[in-house]
């Protein structure tokens, strides 16, 4: 090899996979991680890091990995992220640390995530575990929301001594990690649970089916039950929709719906939770959750049409997700738009009525915005359509918690370099600051939360 | 794990169950519910709380076997446990608030409590009699078997009605008619509050509208996650999208889209109806009907 081409990974063969929830990709073997390893250039001034949302020291992880010493190489690691299998899985690499890899300037990029994830899958499979030998200083912090804003923030604050307790309303834990994204990419009982219990073995503690705001305010956690500072991380949760006609009708789902049913209710699998396996679906959206989507329904059996009012170019979807759904099958109806969901007397979805759009001139974005060709409407036959519009922080926490500010699309307002929200010793961080955005995103905010957290308990003592 | 510290069997598959819930106990109000979850394996099932102990850190739920979930959860026993129990969700009942308290006094109300509906109900009533508010029941029933509660009802209610629809027990006839005849008689409502199948609500709703009594309706759609982040709940109400889930699920009931909340309550009726055969014919269930797929 010329060192200027990555070491391949096994992935399922697509025909197959379509067919079952079973993990696409299939990771590198320890002789293929250590092969890619080698083509790190170990750069002096890694600009890998420099990309990456919570600063791994990327190219000392990679020596670690080529000398084979792969425990030393998840301690690395661990010491700035709390969830590596998850984000050697999901991040979207290309526009982050890959993206800046001296490598991929001539030829192609160090395969910084798949090592990761070789990494944190080889210490779990040989039971390693993180571990802190910090004191414990006495402070309880409360976390809000499991996902990986809190998982991060608390997995921060325990190894510096904090006594931290994560609340979640659902009854799993992960947020997103185990409602949203399909077992087909991140399986949940062997990644998603181990890096919870990774999380726990620092000393968090987490209570399920606890709803801030409803089962307990935050105000009443702070004066109640002793907790001196809060986190929020409970993400953008509310699914949008578009006010067509007929978006009621049976046979129209939110994304989050028809996700949290099939993964975390595991309906595929045909326990007590149904699920509508319909035979044509559409689904509506160009994000990754649109692609999850798309290719859940393909292997619960369906046709499966992407509508998207942008073309290819604009697909806000990794570019490894929209590859992945291509392989499968799902079929792309780009630069199209839905008017109407057509519907039988029933009030049971018959088709959808689309319009067909086309690229205007720039707006003061740079993007360009998606216009109608008039006339050029036509109905696509089906049974299924799947709304996947983004989500929108869900205003339960804020409405409330006394002095709390919101921006206008409901997001908490919070300081980028610390966290801070607008009411002493609550901190806020992920989709519920930013509104709907990705993984590392969030698990960077949680770092910085932690941070600002520790700063404001040395600054009261 | 919210262990279930009393089970009792009120009416021919109608189950009361009073399970250890500290938070919800400490937290939940009259009109609010609990999503209960049996097992690993289980679905998440909303049920509305229908009386609740603070100091013995109790809510009671009352459930109506009618598929396979439910079926499941009539075999606990005292001793048991739910693997999840999360509230309470939703709104709680405008009436039962205290800074409405006031205003609340000067009405006078009348419940139409409809089968299973009956539980929700007491609640409310419950909390009115004890913040000095008397209210009357009209409650609603099948048959004489099905009934449940009355003892209770009538000693928070100032009257109580019962009615069935086959003239076994009390008056014959449904709860609306039964509101006709109290009207008729010259009785006055200026509230009233429905709880019951989605049918009854409507129709109550039509009958209370030409009565010109504003009503409050309790919806029972669909639900998954009970938190706002799905919108399998969603109806329309006053031509716009709500949630039941966090928006309700209490509503003016002369608003409500009920044609549309019941094509949708419909939708997994035949995945409900496999499992529920499933569940109760286990192993001899695959007898080749050609129905299943």
């Amino acid at each position: 090899m010329d060192g200027l081409v990555r070491v391949p990974i096994s992935e399922q063969d697509p025909k197959v996979r379509a067919t079952n929830f079973d993990e696409v990709c299939l990771g590198y073997t320890e002789e293929e991680a250590v092969k890619e390893a080698e083509r790190c250039l170990n750069c002096k001034n890694p600009r890998c890091v420099g990309g990456c949302p919570v600063s791994i020291h990327i190219p000392a992880f990679i020596q670690e990995v080529k000398n084979r010493n792969f425990e030393k190489a998840y301690e690395i690691i661990s010491q700035s992220s709390a969830l590596p299998a998850v984000c050697g899985r999901v991040c979207p690499q290309e526009s982050q640390c890959e993206g800046q890899c001296v490598r991929g300037i001539k030829g192609e990029a160090v395969a910084i995530g798949k090592l990761e994830r070789f990494v944190a899958d080889w210490a779990r499979e040989n039971g390693i575990k993180p571990h802190t030998d910090a004191p414990k200083n006495g402070h309880k912090v409360a976390v809000i929301g499991s996902g990986p804003a809190g998982l991060t923030c608390a997995g921060d604050l325990a190894r510096l001594g904090y006594d931290v307790t994560i609340f979640e309303a659902l009854h799993k834990t992960g947020g997103v990690l185990v409602y949203g994204i399909p077992e087909f990419r991140l399986p949940k009982d062997k990644v998603v649970a181990a890096e919870v219990e990774n999380v726990k073995s620092l000393g968090v503690k987490i209570e399920t089916n606890v709803i801030i705001g409803k089962s307990i305010t935050i105000d009443e956690l702070m004066e109640e039950e002793g907790f001196e500072a809060v986190f929020i991380g409970s993400g953008a949760g509310l699914p949008r929709f578009m006010g067509i006609p007929g978006e009621q009708a049976l046979g129209v789902f939110s994304a989050n719906e028809y996700l949290t049913r099939n993964n975390l209710m595991k309906a595929f699998k045909d326990l007590d939770t149904p699920i509508s396996r319909g035979k044509k679906v559409v689904v509506v959206g160009g994000g990754n959750v649109a692609m999850d989507a798309a290719r859940t329904a393909l292997r619960l059996g369906a046709e499966v049409h992407i509508v998207y009012r942008r073309g290819e170019a604009e697909l806000p979807a990794r570019a490894e997700e929209v590859h992945h759904a291509k392989e499968e099958g799902v079929i792309f109806d780009l630069l199209q738009n839905p008017v109407e969901i057509l519907t039988d007397d029933k009030n049971q979805v018959t088709g959808i009525r689309i319009i067909k759009m086309e690229l205007g001139e720039p707006d003061e974005s740079g993007r360009r915005s998606p216009v109608e060709i008039p006339g050029s409407e036509y109905n696509i036959e089906c049974d299924t359509v799947i709304m996947s519009l983004g989500t929108s922080p869900n205003p339960l926490i804020s409405s409330t918690t006394d002095g709390m500010e919101v921006n206008r699309r409901g997001c908490i307002v919070a300081e980028e370099e610390t966290g801070a929200t607008t009411k002493n010793a609550v901190y806020a961080g992920g989709d519920a600051v930013t509104g709907a955005a990705t993984v590392i995103l969030a698990m960077g905010a949680g770092k910085t939360a932690a941070k600002g957290i520790d700063e404001y308990f040395k600054n009261n003592k | 794990m919210y262990p279930i510290v009393r089970k009792e069997v009120l009416a021919d598959k109608i189950i009361l169950m009073e399970v250890k819930a500290p938070r919800v106990s400490h937290s939940c109000l009259p009109g609010q519910f609990i999503i209960a979850k049996i097992d690993e394996d289980g679905e998440r099932i909303p049920l509305t709380i229908c009386d609740y102990d603070r100091e013995k850190e109790t809510v009671t739920i009352v459930v109506q076997t009618i598929g396979a979930s439910t079926e499941r959860m009539a075999y606990l026993e005292e001793g048991d446990s739910f693997e999840d129990f999360v509230g309470p969700l939703g709104q709680p009942s405008e009436l039962c608030v205290e800074a409405n308290l006031e205003e609340t006094k000067k009405l006078n109300i009348v419940f139409i409590a409809g089968g299973l509906g009956t539980a929700p109900v007491y609640p409310q009533v419950k909390w009115l009699h004890d913040h000095g508010v008397d209210a009357t029941v009209i409650m609603g029933s099948r048959t004489k078997d099905l009934l449940f509660y009355i003892d209770e009802m009538k000693a928070v209610a100032k009257e109580v009605y019962v009615t069935t629809d086959d003239g076994t027990y009390g008056f014959h006839g449904m709860g609306t008619n039964q509101l006709q005849a109290l009207v008729d008689e010259g009785k006055h409502y200026d509230r009233c509050v429905a709880i019951g199948p989605m049918i009854m609500m409507k129709f109550v709703c039509k009958l209370t509208k030409e009565l010109e009594i504003p009503t409050i309706v309790s919806m029972n759609p669909i639900m998954v996650d009970g938190t706002g982040m799905c919108g399998a709940c969603r109806l329309i109400v006053d031509g716009k999208v709500k949630f039941a889930c966090v928006d309700g699920p209490e509503f003016d009931g002369h608003l409500v889209d009920f044609d549309l909340a019941m094509a949708r309550m419909a939708q997994y009726k035949t995945e409900e109806g496999r499992k529920k055969l499933e569940f109760e014919e286990g192993d001899t269930h695959h007898g080749g009907c050609g129905q299943c797929s």
